[in-house]
This record gives structure tokens, C-alpha cells and sequence, in this order.
């Protein structure tokens, strides 16, 4: 084990680069770097299981390189690195198809919105934990009358001195049967425009008074949640932010959900076919053509959308390295999970027959995999602010446009 | 033609809806799915539907039948669409039920069309080899030998294959595929030496199975219409089951639709019904405006079968083409619109989703019926 390094941020790009390629090229498991299915990924928390020997090495490598979340401050386990050297980092592991090492909703969403609001010894306690797949974290956000319409939000903290005492459900609540900890959006003042009365909570899921009921999905899988808090009482010092002003810690993590949802067509690869693998499997070729007019177009028209995207996420990775403003990082949510759900139906449509089985033996692991994936997609558009909220962002924030 | 339903229709429409939803709901298939029913559907339902008529609705009189026509059949396929429910209507009393009127010796159509009128029998076309429709890509080989004849070949997403008493198999007894001629079609049991079945558990959880013909002996007589010359029958029963399955996917379009509609006059958000917002109510006005187009190309195509079948060809792929595009924009839009809710097996809108996305794969995608009506075109 190797004590994590320290780069020095000036550090020439290609040098670091080559560094980054050799460290992996040493350090990644050869069985780390294949598409990955839904069972194989590593979640972390008190009840994680690591899936494989190579990937309890694998994650532990990477954390003691302190690359678990190269960006983060190294005083609380993360990598110190600049924005580019953890670009480099992900490019290199994509190149490489390297396994994300851990699934964490901590390091996607929650960690940046603690580095900004949390206090020192709520960075003491959680960021290092999140590093470690020590806590698995849900979000707790949407309520049965509060979806898009988030700050309508009624599940209620009352100041009893010191504590809170939390009263409510959320729903939709991604895996939180499976979590330790839930951040949660409360009312803490109801007699106020509904923005300015909410409070950003950190929630032990062990607490007396939390329960969950699964919710089953269309997929056939049941990762929904509906969580419930009957008299939870949650200590004062776990406020994130000033009491009252957790929308702007809200929003702050809403942009960290967006920008993951933006990449999840170009990230993460999974164990399904890849659109252009599918068509030589699937569909007749003559003379190097696809025989079938109506997919050739389709599967022109998706590669020629993503192409553009990837080219638009560079292009808005670049601007923030220069501190240029355009819309185009506010566009990349809508147009990847829309990407998303073509890709899907694009995968059925040049699988056939053989795209729309739901189990058994009459259909590969991978076919299936797809199919139960296509259904999920349609929660894409759905998930993190609507298709319809995205656009409606836009227009108001880039195109200002009036408002009714 | 006619593109307005008569009051005969009409009344058999209301009598189809009345019964569906007391007999055969939504609910019924999630029983028969979580169940792992083994038959994949209610026996007692397809005898009610038979004792209404259902099951001999285009067949005339003398076999049985009540000689409604497909118009008829339209009103009642649409109404099994709406309650997606499951039953042999389609494989049996449309797809097995032409094949025999139109193919069959008089001695054939003699014996089985009134059991099929009954409900006693049921039938599956076992004619796809492929995971794409390809109706004359068939190798499945009828080698004669002696009078007999020996068909070995593997079938795939054939449509109630592992339920089905006897099975309509489409053979090449010459030529070589993608040949139109050369094709015939067989009457086998389904439990004749040599068949294996393998039932394939589908995303509608509707039935379908591979099938798998190991050296199987019939005797000559199980032949359908000519030998070598299927595809004069073939191809005019294909063009049947299409306006069929789209009379079905018009009426899973618009109950996905109505309830769509239903919940944007019924979620709040942001202090106000949902069906408030411009940027739903267009793209509902939209789904209506394809509703109606849909709603003429079916009536003039299940019209045509019975009064103008010259024009069935480019009819059938207009509507299929159509109707595949118009099921899959409807369901995504009523998951899409009802938000978290849409994604959650508890709501109906997946079974909706889900039975579209395998109603497109038969008897050809959009794809298949595009190219296949520019060429009728002559493009
Ligand atoms: C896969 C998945 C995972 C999720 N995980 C979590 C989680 O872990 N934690 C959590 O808190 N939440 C989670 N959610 C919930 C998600 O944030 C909500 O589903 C989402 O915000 C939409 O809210 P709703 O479901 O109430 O739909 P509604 O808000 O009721 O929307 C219904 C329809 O109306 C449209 N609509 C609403 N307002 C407008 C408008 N102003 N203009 C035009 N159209 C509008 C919507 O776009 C949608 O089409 C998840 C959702 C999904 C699908």
C-alpha cells in the first residue's frame, strides 16, 4: 500500500497523463475492466458487500491513491488534484474501461454540497467516510405532492432545543432500504414563501422512527423507496447550512445531479450491447451497409447525436477551466437522458424479437439486461428534474423568456 | 367503405368493453404474470369469448360462424387492447382462422374452422426464424418422402406456440430463401414426435415460444392450399393479423391516452393542475391529432379485407407502420407525463409499454412496412 501522493497542481498535464496511464496499467485488475452488470457494482456502507476479490483490491488501490475523489481536499481523503488532473483521471480509467471502483451517491451528490455548506466537523465526519464506502447515502427530496414542484415540500423538522424532530415521507427514495444515512429537504418554517422555509438534514437511517417500504418498478427491479420518519429525532449539529436556507444547498446539489445524469450514456460502461455492436449482431449488412433502411437512419442519427454531445461535454469542461460562460452545461441533462432513452429504444428496435423477452433461457444475460434497462430509461427524463423542468430552466434562465 | 362504425359495431363494441372489464381487466394479466400462469391466459375467458362469438367473428355461416367481418373483429380486438388482455383471439381466431379459409381444403375448413368457431381449438403461425419479421427468409425444410413429408427447421416468437393445439408451420419445400415461391404450409400437432416447444417468457407477459422441428413426419393432407405456393395465402393472412394487431394497438393507445389525459386534470404541481402547461397540452393535443389519422387508416384497412382486398397490401403496412409509431409515441408520452409514478410496476402505464414494444415486433416494425409500402409505391 502506498501512502497517498500529494501532486503538485502545476504539474505538467502530459507528464501527469503518462503517470495516470502506467499507475493504471500496474494497479487495475484485468477483471476491473469489463462492462460491468448491475450485480457486480460495489455500493459501499455498513452492509456493502465488496462483489469480488479484485474489486475490494481494485477500490482499496484507488482509495489509498486518494483518486476515490481526486478533487476533494486531501485533508479529508480526497486526491487534492485540480479539475484537469481529475479529468485526466477519468479519461484514462474510461480508456482502459476500468470499473467505477465505487457507486456512491456521497461522492456524486453530497460530498461537493457538504465542502460548500457543511461545517468542519461535519466534513470531519462525513467526507472521509463517503471516501471509504463507509456510509451509503440516499436522497431523501421528493415527497407524494412534491416532485417537480419541489419546495412545496412538507415533511417537517421541529426545533425541540437539541434536536429536531422529523415528521413525514419522502418517496422515490433511490435504494434507501439498502442506505445508512438519507439527506434530507424538511420544513423547518411553514409561515414563509415556500423556499425560504427549508432545511437541509443529515439523517441517521438507524434512528428510531425511520422505515422504508420498497416500491417495485417497471423494470421488475425495486430500487424505489418510500421512507418514512415518525417522530425521528435528528441532533441539532447535523444542519447542513444555516437553518432555513437549505434550498441554496438544494439547488447547489441538484446542478451535481444534473451534470452525473448529463454523462450516463457516455459514462459508466455497462454490461448491455453498444448500439453499433448491436447492428452487426443483429441486423443484415451487404456491402458494409445495413441492409434495413428505417435503423440505418437511426442508428446514424443516435451516433451522430452523441458524437455531438461528448464534443459539447468537452467543450463545457473546457469553458469552466477558462471561466467562460454559455449555456450549454444547462442544456447537457435534457439532451444525455433524452440521448438515453433513444439509445434504448434504438437497442429494441435492432434486437427485434430478441429485445423484448423479460427472463429465461430463450434470451442471453446481456439481451435481458438491455431490455430492463430500456424501462428504466424512461426514468432518465424523469429522475432529477423532468425533461419538462430542464426546459423550462432554459427558458427562463438562458433565454429569459417571460414567465406566466 | 366505411369509416364510420354502424350501429351493429357500435352495440358489439359496448357488449366488448362491458365484458372485458368485468371479465378480463388489466388486472387479469398482472394475475396471470405474477402467477406464472402456465397457459398464459383463462381457458373459461376464451370459452365466454367464444359463446359471444368472438372466437368466429370472420368466419361465415356455414363453418360456424357469425360472418361479422373485419370491421367487426376491429371493434373487439380494440377493446382487448384497451384491458390488455390475453387470449387466443389473435393467433387462432384471426391468423389460424384465415389461414384455413383462405388456404384450406373443404374438407380442412370442414373439421376445424367450427371447432376453432367453438373454442375447442386453437392454432400459432409458427413462421418467424429470425429476431426481425422476414416472412420469406424461411429455411425450415418439407422434404417429401413418400407421401409424407419431414420438416426440420427452428421457429422462433411464434405467437401462443407453446399453448396452441395444432401449429400452421411455414416450410421451404423448394428454392431457397429469401424466395417467395417454394414455401408451404403444415397443419402439425403440436405434440407430434419431434416438436419441441420452449416457451419464452415475454416483457408483455403475453405468450410466445421457440419451437424446434426435429425430423417431423405429416402425412400429405396436413399440407394448407398448394404445395410450393404458400405465399399466395401467406402473404394476404400476414396483412390480416397486421390490421389486427393494430386494431389492438389502437385500443392500448388510447386507453394509455385517455389515462394520461385523465391524470394531467388530476396531479397538482406548483399550485395547479398539471394539463395547465402549455408544454403537456400540446403534446396531448398532438397525440390526438396522430389518434385521428390512426382512427382512419385502421377503419378504411379492416374494410378493405373484406370489401377491397386488392388495396390490403399498401393498407396493412400503412396502418402497422402506423400504428407501431403511434403506441410507442403514446406510451412513452403517459410514462413520461406521469412523472415518478409512470416508472412503478404498480401503475398499469408499463404493461401498456411493455405490450407495445412486442405488439411492434409482429408481423414486421416500423421499418419493415416503410420499405415494404415505398415498393408497393414503386420507390
Ligand atoms: C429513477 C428515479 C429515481 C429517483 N430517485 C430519487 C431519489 O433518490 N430521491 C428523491 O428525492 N427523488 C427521487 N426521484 C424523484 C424525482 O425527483 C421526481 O420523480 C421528479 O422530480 C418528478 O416529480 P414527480 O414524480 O412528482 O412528477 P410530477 O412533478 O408530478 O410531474 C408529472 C409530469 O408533469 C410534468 N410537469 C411538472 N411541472 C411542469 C411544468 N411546470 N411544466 C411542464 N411540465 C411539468 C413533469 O415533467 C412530468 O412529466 C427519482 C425519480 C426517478 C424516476
Amino acid at each position: 500500500m502506498t501512502a497517498p501522493v500529494r501532486r503538485d497542481i502545476l504539474q505538467d498535464p502530459e507528464e501527469f497523463r503518462s503517470e495516470v496511464r502506467q499507475w493504471l496499467q500496474d494497479n487495475c485488475p484485468e477483471s476491473q475492466r469489463q462492462p460491468i452488470t448491475a450485480e457486480e457494482q460495489f455500493w459501499g456502507g455498513r452492509r456493502g458487500e465488496f462483489p469480488s476479490e479484485d474489486a475490494r483490491l481494485w477500490f482499496q488501490r484507488v482509495r489509498d491513491k486518494g483518486w476515490i475523489a481526486p478533487e476533494w481536499p486531501a485533508q479529508y481523503g480526497g486526491g487534492g488534484l485540480s479539475a484537469e488532473q481529475g479529468k485526466i483521471i477519468k479519461d484514462e480509467m474510461k480508456r482502459i474501461n476500468a470499473r467505477t471502483p465505487v457507486y456512491s451517491i456521497g461522492i456524486w451528490m453530497l460530498g461537493p454540497a457538504i465542502l460548500e455548506y457543511g461545517n468542519e466537523e461535519q466534513k470531519q465526519q462525513h467526507i472521509r467516510a463517503i471516501i471509504n464506502a463507509e456510509t451509503r447515502w440516499a436522497q431523501g427530496y421528493s415527497e407524494p405532492g412534491a416532485g417537480s414542484d419541489l419546495a412545496s415540500l412538507q415533511c417537517k423538522a421541529e426545533d425541540q432545543g437539541d434536536h429536531f424532530l422529523v415528521n413525514g415521507s419522502k418517496i422515490w427514495t433511490t435504494n434507501a432500504d439498502k442506505c445508512d444515512w438519507i439527506f434530507c429537504l424538511v420544513r423547518t418554517n411553514p409561515d414563509v414563501k415556500k423556499q425560504e422555509g427549508i432545511s437541509f438534514l443529515l439523517i441517521d437511517m438507524d434512528s428510531p422512527g425511520v422505515s422504508t417500504t420498497p416500491i417495485a418498478l417497471i423494470s421488475g427491479e425495486s430500487e424505489f423507496c418510500q421512507t418514512f420518519f415518525d417522530n425521528v429525532k435528528v441532533p441539532k449539529e447535523n444542519l447542513v447550512g444555516e437553518l432555513n436556507k437549505g434550498w441554496s444547498v438544494a439547488k447547489a446539489l441538484l446542478v451535481h445531479e444534473r451534470k452525473l445524469m448529463a454523462e450516463i450514456g457516455s459514462d459508466s460502461p455497462r454490461k448491455i450491447v453498444a448500439p453499433n455492436e448491436a447492428a452487426h449482431k443483429y441486423l443484415e449488412f451487404e456491402n458494409g451497409k445495413i441492409v434495413d433502411a428505417q435503423l440505418r437512419s437511426d442508428l446514424v442519427d443516435y451516433n451522430m447525436q452523441m458524437h455531438a454531445i461528448a464534443l459539447t461535454h468537452f467543450r463545457t469542461f473546457e469553458e469552466k477551466a477558462r471561466g467562460v460562460h454559455s449555456a450549454a452545461a444547462l442544456v447537457m441533462k435534457y439532451l444525455g437522458t433524452e440521448a438515453e432513452k433513444t439509445k434504448s429504444e434504438l437497442l429494441l428496435a435492432i434486437m427485434g424479437s430478441q429485445g423484448v423477452g423479460w427472463e429465461g433461457d430463450s434470451f442471453t444475460a446481456e439481451e435481458l439486461d438491455t431490455t430492463r434497462l430500456w424501462a428504466m430509461s424512461k426514468a432518465m427524463t424523469i429522475a432529477g428534474g423532468s425533461s419538462e423542468i430542464q426546459l423550462n430552466v432554459i427558458a427562463k434562465s438562458v433565454l429569459e423568456l417571460p414567465q406566466s | 367503405m366505411a369509416l364510420v362504425l354502424n350501429e351493429e359495431q357500435q352495440l358489439l363494441q359496448g357488449t366488448a368493453r362491458e365484458f372485458l372489464g368485468a371479465n378480463a381487466p388489466v388486472a387479469a394479466l398482472r394475475e396471470l404474470r405474477d402467477s406464472r400462469d402456465p397457459l398464459g391466459y383463462a381457458p373459461t375467458l376464451w370459452q365466454q369469448m367464444a359463446e359471444l362469438g368472438w372466437a368466429s367473428i370472420i368466419l361465415p355461416e356455414q363453418y360456424g360462424g357469425l360472418d361479422f367481418g373485419f370491421l367487426g373483429l376491429g371493434v373487439v380486438l380494440e377493446e382487448t387492447g384497451r384491458t390488455l388482455s390475453a387470449s387466443p383471439l389473435f393467433a387462432s381466431a384471426v391468423v389460424g382462422a384465415s389461414a384455413l379459409l383462405l388456404g384450406g381444403s373443404e374438407e380442412q375448413k370442414e373439421t376445424l374452422l367450427p371447432a376453432i368457431a367453438a373454442g375447442e381449438l386453437t392454432t400459432a403461425l409458427a413462421l418467424e426464424e429470425t429476431h426481425h419479421h422476414r416472412p420469406t427468409q424461411i429455411a425450415t425444410r418439407a422434404e417429401r418422402d413418400g407421401d409424407e413429408f419431414i420438416i426440420t427447421g427452428r421457429k422462433t416468437f411464434v405467437l401462443d406456440g407453446h399453448s396452441a393445439d395444432k401449429l400452421i408451420v411455414v416450410t421451404r419445400s423448394s428454392g431457397e430463401p429469401p424466395a417467395s415461391s417454394g414455401l408451404t404450409l403444415f397443419l402439425v400437432d403440436r405434440d407430434a414426435p419431434g416438436v419441441t416447444v420452449e416457451r419464452t417468457i415475454m416483457a408483455d407477459s403475453r405468450n410466445a415460444a421457440n419451437i424446434n422441428f426435429d425430423q417431423v413426419r405429416v402425412a400429405a393432407s396436413a399440407v394448407i392450399g398448394t404445395l410450393d405456393e404458400a405465399w399466395s395465402v401467406l402473404e394476404p393472412v400476414l396483412d390480416r393479423g397486421r390490421v389486427a394487431i393494430a386494431a389492438e394497438m389502437m385500443g392500448l393507445a388510447l386507453e394509455a391516452f385517455e389515462r394520461t389525459v385523465a391524470y394531467l386534470k388530476q396531479r397538482e404541481q406548483f399550485g395547479v393542475l398539471i394539463g395547465s402547461f402549455q408544454a403537456l397540452q400540446h403534446r396531448a393535443a398532438q397525440m390526438q391529432a396522430e389518434l385521428e389519422l390512426c382512427r382512419s387508416v385502421l377503419l378504411q384497412t379492416l374494410s378493405a379485407v373484406d370489401d377491397t382486398p386488392e388495396q390490403l397490401p399498401m393498407l396493412a403496412s400503412l396502418a402497422k407502420a402506423k400504428l407501431n409509431e403511434l403506441a410507442k409515441l403514446v406510451t412513452n408520452e403517459a410514462v413520461q407525463m406521469h412523472g415518478g409514478i409512470g416508472v412503478t410496476d404498480e401503475l398499469d402505464i408499463g404493461l401498456f409499454l411493455k405490450r407495445a414494444r412486442v405488439a411492434i415486433q409482429v408481423f414486421g416494425d416500423t421499418g419493415f412496412h416503410k420499405d415494404r409500402y415505398a415498393t408497393l409505391c414503386g420507390y
